[in-house]
């Protein structure tokens, strides 16, 4: 699942005749058309967007966890039914992803071993702990709303299924990224402890939220090729100033200064400046030396342990159910 | 194969949605903020009932019970988020736990008026004695049976109820009842599948259905019992009394169906509408409240 996709150059050349089928995946992607599941597709498309949206459902499904840690203890009642619906927004994200995917030929369950094997990936950012509640509003705020810079344009992804599944997907995002905000309004507006506790979660979440877009461009492996096929549509580095520029009015109206002390606008360039991403940190916690990792597998390993009797229970219900109205219909 | 059009003003909205968060942000008043929500279950503002008449003391009392039953099974029920036996489950008992808490924040919101107090205030400021929830609501989640168990007596229960209450003399109460019963019907279809499944389903599952409906039976008997208060507010409640025969009624033909039989066994003496609780009460007060008791005063 981790290995990149083989390049594979769609332009024709001279030397290769190209089958009628590919002929036609190719000038679709040349008129920015849709790929649908029916539709003959090269195989390294096919197990690049496998892994892409795969990842993409499994980063739903454990990110499920930093939230749902402050569902019990979310300080109103308000908050607490606001969060409820965010998460349980995330695992509908989650179920309409694992659809999208399934219509590449994968199971559910091959997926969900894959990430219980820990085989698969899922945004790292998630590996990051959350130990206060200001730490809802950073992650509604900042990841979420990276998030949604990376999003957006996934909306018109080639493979139809999945640019779909993101339309409803990136609508409610914006609604979980105002929310982040507002917690931290509320904070920064509150007691000198609310404010630390904001200030704090702001630190703490800025860069992992920086690097979600992925490693700089000239570091990047896989990001041409996906562009070619119409499913990425800017660069992990446009994406990332994009974002910054979006942040930083917002963190002016919020009150909290964002870690970097050499962000800065560039009248030049019409751009910030930004500081050096730490991205030591970032392969670290990739490869599993975060400090969540362990903690976000052992709870999804144990969700799917623990509840594997009640979905063995609820298929043979299913099947008795079925072989009583075959019975029913013979006599 | 389509073309990719349709997503423009959507990709549009968002942009804009996701950029502007400042601008929205400012304007965080309670009845604005969150009224276009498209998140199933959450109408926040609708489910305030505002300029509501001041409930009597009694009237309070009662609203309190109702409010604390459904506030303790959501706070139960939140937990399963992210660790439900699959994905679907995880969306429907966060749905389930969504409605309650709409159904609490309503029922507290207008229990809290009569002392000038908010719905946090209730939720997060009284200690155990003062909470009026009864104790099957109190009950620990168990494993998935266990859960099941204990939302197909409550569903049962609150739907009998809120069917009941929805005529009642208090415009208040009535209005609340009538939203609410609509949401327990579901919740009571979801807890009767589930019952059928599991009684049904495997040896294991068989004998995990038995174990945990017999955990949670004694604790049924509790919510027929009828207090002082009670007589106080007549065709303004609904008789806890007269609930016993329609609520035993509606369970009956679901565990026929799953081959169940009724549990005999213990039955709770109870004592929650007079703040005698189960030691499950505590424990959980203590986690759902420690955040807004360390910043008394602080608003979130």
């Amino acid at each position: 699942m981790t290995t990149p996709p083989v390049p594979y150059d769609i332009a024709p050349s001279a030397a290769t005749v190209l089958s009628p089928e590919e002929q036609q995946f190719n000038d679709l992607i040349a008129a920015d058309s849709r790929i649908e599941p029916r539709d003959w597709m090269p195989e390294a498309y096919r197990k690049t967007l496998v892994r892409q949206i795969s990842q993409h459902a499994h980063s739903e499904i454990i990110g499920m966890q930093p939230e749902g840690n402050w569902i019990t203890r979310a300080p109103s009642l308000k908050r607490k039914a606001i969060l409820l619906a965010k998460v349980q927004d995330e695992a509908g994200h989650g179920l309409y992803l694992y659809s999208a995917a399934q219509t590449l030929g994968i199971t559910r369950d091959e997926m969900t071993d894959a990430l219980i094997a820990g085989k698969a990936r899922y945004s790292s950012i998630f590996n990051y702990p959350s130990p206060t509640w200001a730490d809802m509003g950073s992650i509604g705020w900042l990841v979420d709303g990276a998030a949604i810079c990376n999003q957006v344009p996934l909306c018109r992804a080639s493979y139809g299924p999945y640019g779909r599944a993101m339309v409803r997907i990136c609508k409610e995002e914006s609604f979980h990224q105002r929310q982040g905000f507002e917690i931290l309004l509320e904070l920064m507006n509150g007691t000198d402890e609310q404010k630390a506790m904001a200030q704090d979660s702001v630190n703490r979440w800025y860069w992992p939220a920086l690097q979600m877009f992925g490693p700089p461009d000239d570091d990047s492996p896989n990001s041409a090729q996906s562009m070619k096929w119409n499913i990425k549509r800017f660069s992990n580095d446009e994406l990332r100033q994009r974002f910054v520029g979006m942040l930083v009015p917002q963190a002016e109206v919020l009150g909290v200064t964002l870690p970097d002390p050499d962000l800065r606008w560039n009248e030049e360039k019409g751009a910030y400046d930004m500081g050096e991403i730490d991205w030591t940190e970032f392969h670290e916690v990739l490869q599993g030396r975060g400090p969540a990792n362990a903690r976000r597998l052992q709870r999804r390993r144990d969700a799917h342990e623990n509840g594997r009797w009640v979905r063995e229970a609820a298929a043979a219900y299913a099947r008795k159910q079925a072989a009583k109205l075959t019975e029913t219909a013979v006599a | 194969m389509s073309a990719p059009s349709s997503t423009d003003s959507v990709t549009e909205a968002v942009t804009e949605a996701g950029t502007n968060a400042p601008d929205r942000g400012h304007d965080h008043g309670e009845n604005e903020g969150h009224g276009h929500v498209e998140v199933d279950g959450v109408e926040l503002s609708a489910e305030l009932v505002e300029g509501a008449s001041v409930a009597s003391r009694d009237v309070a009392e009662y609203a309190l019970w109702l409010g604390d039953d459904s506030l303790v099974l959501a706070q139960h029920l939140g937990w399963w988020i992210s660790r439900a036996p699959e994905l679907e489950e995880d969306i429907a008992l966060g749905n389930i736990a969504l409605d309650l808490i709409g159904h609490a924040r309503s029922l507290l919101h207008y229990a809290g008026a009569e002392s000038n107090r908010t719905e946090d205030d209730l939720a997060y400021w009284r200690t155990e004695p003062e909470f009026r929830s009864a104790h099957l609501f109190e009950q620990p989640n168990g494993d998935f049976a266990h859960t099941i168990a204990r939302q197909f007596i409550a569903a049962n229960y609150l739907f009998e109820l809120y069917s009941r209450l929805a005529g009642s003399a208090d415009a208040t109460l009535a209005a609340i009842a009538a939203k609410a019963v609509k949401e327990v019907d579901y919740h009571r279809d979801h807890a009767a599948q589930w019952v059928l499944r599991l009684a049904l389903g495997t040896e294991e599952s068989r004998s995990r259905m038995i174990c945990g409906l017999g955990d949670l039976w004694p604790f049924l008997d509790e919510l027929f019992v009828d207090e002082p208060v009670i007589d106080r507010l007549e065709g303004v409640a609904v008789r806890p009394s007269s609930l016993r025969g329609p609520v035993e009624e509606a369970m009956a033909p679901v565990l026929r169906e799953a081959e169940l039989d009724e549990p005999r066994g213990f039955i709770c003496s109870g004592g929650g509408r007079r703040g005698d609780h189960s030691e499950n009460l505590g424990p959980l007060l203590a986690e759902m409240q420690v955040l807004a008791r360390a910043h008394p005063g602080a608003s979130w």
